[in-house]
């Protein structure tokens, strides 16, 4: 059941399904403060299985910190924050990576490891996370994954030598890589040109479509936003001001949520 | 009327010598060394914990290692070179002049080599380290090896430091050696004494308390100079700017721990001398 709003207290409707498998994220009252900048104050969200969410708000609002939190690169203050049916605030840092191996975080800039080749930088992770795997089988994930976003000419090149969206288009690659059931994108389209900005957003729905993963978009590209998600979440004050789709929150009764989508 | 006067009087005290200003700087200072501290302690519990990065720490060595070598062996033969010309005067006019090729080579080996060394290293490899890790740091790659289930200290952090404390004192030996051939060319430049000849009297006056006190300290300047260019750089503030500070106070900080640690190992030696 969805619903639009603009309650600050915003909850998502409907019965609790993180036990069943098809809510795979659920914040409950999420708080996080940086000394006396109370960015998160009251963050209440679930997350469906194979559902695109795109979350916008103003900059500074902590919508990179809330994503942060769900990969446990940001500790929470207060509340709760359950993945895959497991609260991760009281979680061990083994068992933390166990969850962050079924985690994909693109990073805004990419986050590429500039010392290495596009194809080392694709290895990486498969190399500390599946650890017995042979050459050939590494070798063919590489390429699938670099054809899969347009790159497999670029494999040998360092990242140094690519544009930005081609960086983009890698830093997806080699998060996609090891198949992740979440997605995570910060800021996938910024700083590129309107052309690419839409193949990436094309690259998210295959993405999506391909794997059936579930993604977190943080965007202030409405196209973006408009292409991909299912549903867009607002976040004013560090609480869910807004929740629907992108028809639901173009006509919103708030001229403020309005404001984004003109 | 009172409350200007006050402000008057904070206004004629600059602000260097303000009591805020110097709290600020003495919390700031000691914030520093129990940071960097926790970060010493932290890197001795990750040291010994599997897994080992030992391809990380190969590569490190080489890059650390290996790719000084040119830098360090041209210093070194300048060192040995200049030594032996400009102690040749002053020991001539003793009579001396038989006792040079033992006195630059002790100079060398117990305080020039090492410390010379351990300086060009910090520039080098401390500054390469500190900047290297504020970069990452600052373009989220330190993050996101934390995410693809990593954990950056020792894989970042502990390979560098140990590379570090492992390559110096070779570098240091590599230093010494070539030194030494400057020095001979030295002597040769207003002499003629054979290769044998040289090196006999260097070994004739070498002892053991001047090798090994001065090459057990270059592991721990090595140890010093990684650990606190990963310092800087794995605590690098957001930001371009970040990057530059980093790479500066390590090169900074690195050089007066070099110098502080001589210091401290000329102590130690010279009491177990007595």
């Amino acid at each position: 059941m969805r619903r639009m709003t603009t309650n600050a207290t915003y909850m998502i409707t409907g019965h609790d399904d993180s036990q069943n498998g098809l809510v795979v994220v659920k914040m409950e009252h999420l708080k996080k403060s940086f000394g006396n900048n109370h960015v998160l104050r009251d963050i209440n969200l679930s997350i469906n299985k194979g559902e695109n969410l795109a979350i916008l708000g103003k900059s500074g609002t902590g919508k990179s910190v809330l994503i942060k939190c769900i990969v446990g690169l940001v500790e929470l203050d207060d509340g709760k924050l359950i993945i895959f049916g497991q609260d991760i605030s009281g979680l061990k840092n083994k068992e933390l990576i166990e969850i962050r191996k079924k985690i994909g975080y693109l990073f805004q800039s990419g986050a590429l490891y500039d010392s290495m080749t596009v194809r080392e930088n694709l290895e990486f992770p498969l190399r500390r996370q599946l650890h017995s795997m042979p050459k050939e089988k590494m070798n063919s994930l590489v390429k699938e994954s670099l054809e899969n976003v347009g790159l497999a000419e670029a494999i040998d090149i360092t990242p140094s030598e690519l544009s930005g969206g081609m960086r983009k288009r890698l830093g997806l690659a080699r998060t996609l890589i090891l198949k992740p059931e979440i997605m995570l994108y910060d800021e996938p389209t910024t700083g590129l040109d309107p052309v690419t900005s839409k193949e990436i957003s094309n690259l998210i729905l295959e993405v999506q479509k391909k794997y059936n993963t579930t993604s977190i978009i943080i965007t202030h590209d409405i196209e973006c936003a408009k292409l991909t998600a299912n549903r867009i979440i607002v976040i004013r004050d560090g609480i869910c001001a807004a929740e629907g789709s992108y028809t639901d929150l173009e006509h919103s009764a708030d001229g403020w949520i309005r404001a984004f989508f003109e | 009327m009172q409350q200007s006067q006050n402000e008057n009087r904070e206004a004629e005290v600059p602000e260097i010598f303000s009591e805020t200003t110097s709290d600020s700087a003495f919390k700031k200072f000691f914030l520093e060394v129990y940071s960097l501290t926790i970060f010493t302690l932290r890197f001795f519990k990750e040291v010994f914990k599997p897994p080992y990065e030992f391809n990380e720490l190969m590569k490190q060595s080489f890059l650390t290692g290996y790719r000084s070598l040119s830098l360090i062996g041209i210093t070194g033969f300048i060192i040995g070179l200049v030594l032996t010309i400009q102690s040749r005067p002053a020991m001539a006019r003793f009579g001396a002049q038989s006792w040079l090729p033992a006195m630059v080579a002790v100079t060398i080996i117990r305080e020039i080599g090492p410390v010379i060394t351990a300086l060009i290293f910090a520039g080098k490899v401390g500054s390469g380290i500190g900047a290297e890790l504020a970069s990452m740091n600052v373009t989220e790659q330190i993050d996101a090896m934390q995410v693809s289930s990593t954990n950056p200290f020792k894989y970042l952090v502990v390979t560098r430091v140990l590379s570090a404390t492992l390559m110096l004192p070779l570098l240091v030996v590599f230093a010494d050696a070539i030194g030494l051939f400057g020095s001979f060319a030295g002597v040769n430049l207003k002499g003629n004494v054979s290769f044998h000849l040289f090196f006999s009297q260097i070994f004739q006056s070498l002892v053991f308390k001047d090798v090994f006190p001065a090459f057990v300290k270059t592991f721990f300047f090595g140890f010093a100079i990684g650990l606190i260019g990963s310092y800087k750089g794995y605590n690098s503030y957001k930001g371009t700017e970040g990057v530059g500070k980093a790479a500066n106070s390590a090169v900074v900080f690195s050089s007066l721990m070099v110098f502080i640690i001589d210091m401290i190992a000329v102590q130690i030696t010279s009491l177990f001398q007595n």
